[in-house]
């Protein structure tokens, strides 16, 4: 057996540790980015094969005719996001702050979990439904025209993102909120600050990181969903996901739909920067401490 | 509220509690606790934990709601207000600096709500940094700073606002001895340089010693005995506070006559002691009662010399005798079973001279030092 000297083998040690991530992150990560990025740069169509001639108008084309998929999908997943805050943020705070099962709560959050994502959606179908009790609910209070529908609505869609992705924003929030420090808010109400300003001026900035996790854990996948419009909305509502989608797995338009995903990583890559810029880094970086 | 409460004089006491109870569920933290603090003092609490000490301080803040009675602030009664709408600043046990201020943000938080102009924040801000010996530290975050440095940041943080009263929850709990000792003398220093009332709240009875003017001790949630340092070291009014601050030797017995200047006090045992009629508490009629006497006061003779003309004598014999450098430390089993301690200079020098373990002593003291308190540990009124 080879025998290396403890310096050496000290030394490895670290690399030891990250072998099998790395490993994990080259086979199924870096090798089908590149083969990915390859595929997008070629031309052909399914019958004769596809052959790589450096197509990079295939992005450019891509881009034109999808637009408004592109567009869509940043929309949707934007609102989808702020609501999940409005909506996980008081939550959070109460099973952070005030409430006393706060396994129970929290187990709560995550047992549709415990269902299928797709089985989640499809019951949406059943909820939104024409003759559902939400519909009739919201025509009785005038809320919606007689002859007004949610589902195959923009709505529906947004609503099914908000729901499927709840638990991501919630859960960084609640890890977030319950590290402060108490006795923080008790010295800012010393320091002549009212119960909202001791909020603003030092929970807000403290939860600032969990709020940041919890918009990248959400928006990310939902600008890249396809079950929600594809099971809530109809093609009028399709995001980019359900032609990436498409164009895979049915067409068959490879070069197409890997340069609409590149497009797509990049595109979520520059939002997540400006994001970070304008929470400030610095703050996240110090609330983190 | 009680329609009898008067609030105090605008020039009277700073801080008045008037028989304030605080009760959590089935526990009373705080039992009708009356106290009056005067503008300027340096007032500390002192207790073991659990005593209602740091409650009754948070009651002064206004962290906490008294289950019963009033809480007056310069004359005002503020039971009812918020902390951020009372004139006191608190400097909190772990500080509870905003960790995602820097020290210069941190100091100006209180100045900053108040609305004081950008001008004047900058100013005091420095005035108060330099004052506590920050200066340069403004941009550090708490977390890049030593807890001495950060003790010091809680307290200018408070120091800044100028409150009526500063509030101290165990400031130096968390410090090495060192630190705690250069600490206290600094704390001692500020307050004299400002001027303003602190109410510092301590498990340690050196510390309140060292620094303040006046201490309460307390106890199950009332306090024991309020007064100076040397009052409740020399004249303790309940064996509790004879304990608790310093080492008291304790004694059973009865008191015989209380007539004239001298009271005869019989021990369990059969020996007589004199107690100056003037320590015996008129409340403490009829219950039973201990006489003790500190160490210090304690002089150790061999048994065969006679005994010094008025002096309070007891027989032992030497179990242990400690070399400490400066004293010598003797713990003698006393004719009635009890363990005294008593402690001699090292005037002599040479260690434990003549007098080591095995031996026959006499214990004496002057009466004028004996210690009269009522058994057990409770106050005679309560």
């Amino acid at each position: 057996m080879l025998r290396l000297s403890l310096r050496t083998r000290r030394s490895l040690f670290p690399y030891l540790l990250l072998g099998p991530g790395l490993l994990w992150l080259i086979v199924f990560y870096l090798i089908p980015i590149l083969s990915q990025g390859y595929v997008s740069l070629q031309t052909g169509n399914i019958e004769q094969g596809y052959t790589f001639n450096w197509a990079f108008h295939v992005y450019s084309d891509a881009l034109s005719e999808y637009g408004a998929q592109f567009a869509r999908s940043f929309g949707y997943a934007a609102v989808a996001t702020v609501l999940c805050l409005i909506i996980s943020f008081p939550l959070a705070y109460y099973i952070a702050f005030k409430s006393r099962h706060k396994n129970i709560l929290l187990l709560l959050i995550v047992l549709p979990f415990f269902t299928n994502y797709l089985v989640r959606t499809i019951a949406w179908q059943t909820i939104l439904a024409d003759d559902g009790w939400v519909v009739h609910f919201l025509q009785n209070v005038g809320l919606l025209s007689h002859d007004g529908r949610l589902l195959a609505t923009r709505t529906a869609v947004i609503a099914g993102i908000t729901y499927n992705f709840l638990p991501f924003m919630a859960l960084p929030l609640y890890v977030s909120l319950e590290k402060i420090d108490r006795r923080l808010i008790e010295a800012a109400t010393d320091l002549y600050a009212s119960r909202a300003t001791a909020f603003r001026k030092v929970t807000l900035p403290l939860a600032l990181p969990g709020i940041f996790a919890g918009s990248l854990l959400t928006f990310i996948p939902a600008v890249g969903d396809f079950i929600n419009a594809q099971f809530l909305g109809t093609s009028r509502q399709y995001m980019i996901g359900n032609v990436i989608q498409s164009k895979f797995l049915v067409i068959a338009d490879y070069p197409t739909a890997a340069a609409l995903s590149f497009v797509l990583m990049f595109v979520i890559l520059a939002a997540v920067l400006l994001y970070a810029r304008a929470l400030g880094t610095r703050n996240l970086q110090d609330a983190a401490i | 509220m009680d329609s009898d409460v008067t609030a105090p004089p605008a020039d009277g006491p700073d801080i008045r509690l008037d028989r304030v109870v605080k009760r959590f569920g089935e526990t009373v933290a705080v039992d009708g606790l009356t106290v009056d603090i005067e503008r300027g003092a340096f007032y500390a609490l002192l207790g073991p934990s659990g005593c209602g000490k740091t409650t009754t301080l948070r009651m002064i803040g206004g962290f906490e709601d008294p289950t019963e009675g009033t809480v007056f602030l310069g004359g005002r009664n503020v039971t009812d207000l918020p902390p951020y709408k009372r004139d006191v600043n608190t400097v909190f046990q772990s500080y509870a600096l905003f960790p995602h201020l820097d020290v210069q943000h941190n100091v100006a938080f209180g100045l900053e709500r108040r609305k004081v102009g950008k001008n004047d924040v900058k100013k005091r801000v420095a005035e108060v940094l330099e004052m506590t010996q920050l200066t340069g530290y403004e941009k550090r975050k708490p977390a890049q700073m030593s807890g001495g440095q950060q003790q010091r940041v809680a307290l200018a943080r408070a120091l800044v606002n100028r409150p009526k009263a500063l509030l101290l929850d165990e400031p130096l709990g968390a410090l090495d001895l060192r630190l705690r000792k250069q600490l206290q003398i600094e704390l001692k220093r500020i307050q004299k340089e400002v001027g303003i009332t602190f109410v510092h709240v301590t498990h340690d009875q050196e510390e309140a010693m060292t620094m303040a003017d006046r201490i309460a001790v307390m106890n199950e949630g009332h306090i024991e005995q309020a007064g100076s340092a040397t009052e409740l070291y020399e004249t303790p009014a309940t064996e509790f506070v004879a304990s608790f601050l310093g080492d008291c030797n304790l004694i059973d017995g009865d008191l015989r006559s209380r007539d004239g200047v001298v009271a005869d006090f019989r021990t369990h045992d059969g020996a007589h002691l004199r107690v100056p009629s003037e320590r015996i508490d008129p409340a403490l009629n009829g219950s039973p009662v201990r006489v003790g006497v500190r160490p210090e006061k304690l002089t150790l003779l061999p048994a065969d010399v006679p005994a010094p003309d008025g002096a309070n004598v007891l027989r032992g014999r030497i179990e242990i005798a400690s070399f400490l450098g400066t004293a010598i430390q003797y713990v003698v089993h006393t004719a009635g079973g009890e363990e005294f301690t008593a402690i001699e200079q090292n005037r002599l020098g040479g260690g434990v001279h003549s007098l080591g373990p095995g031996r026959d002593v006499l214990l004496a003291w002057d009466p004028a030092h004996s210690i009269l308190v009522a058994k057990g540990g409770t106050h005679a009124g309560a």
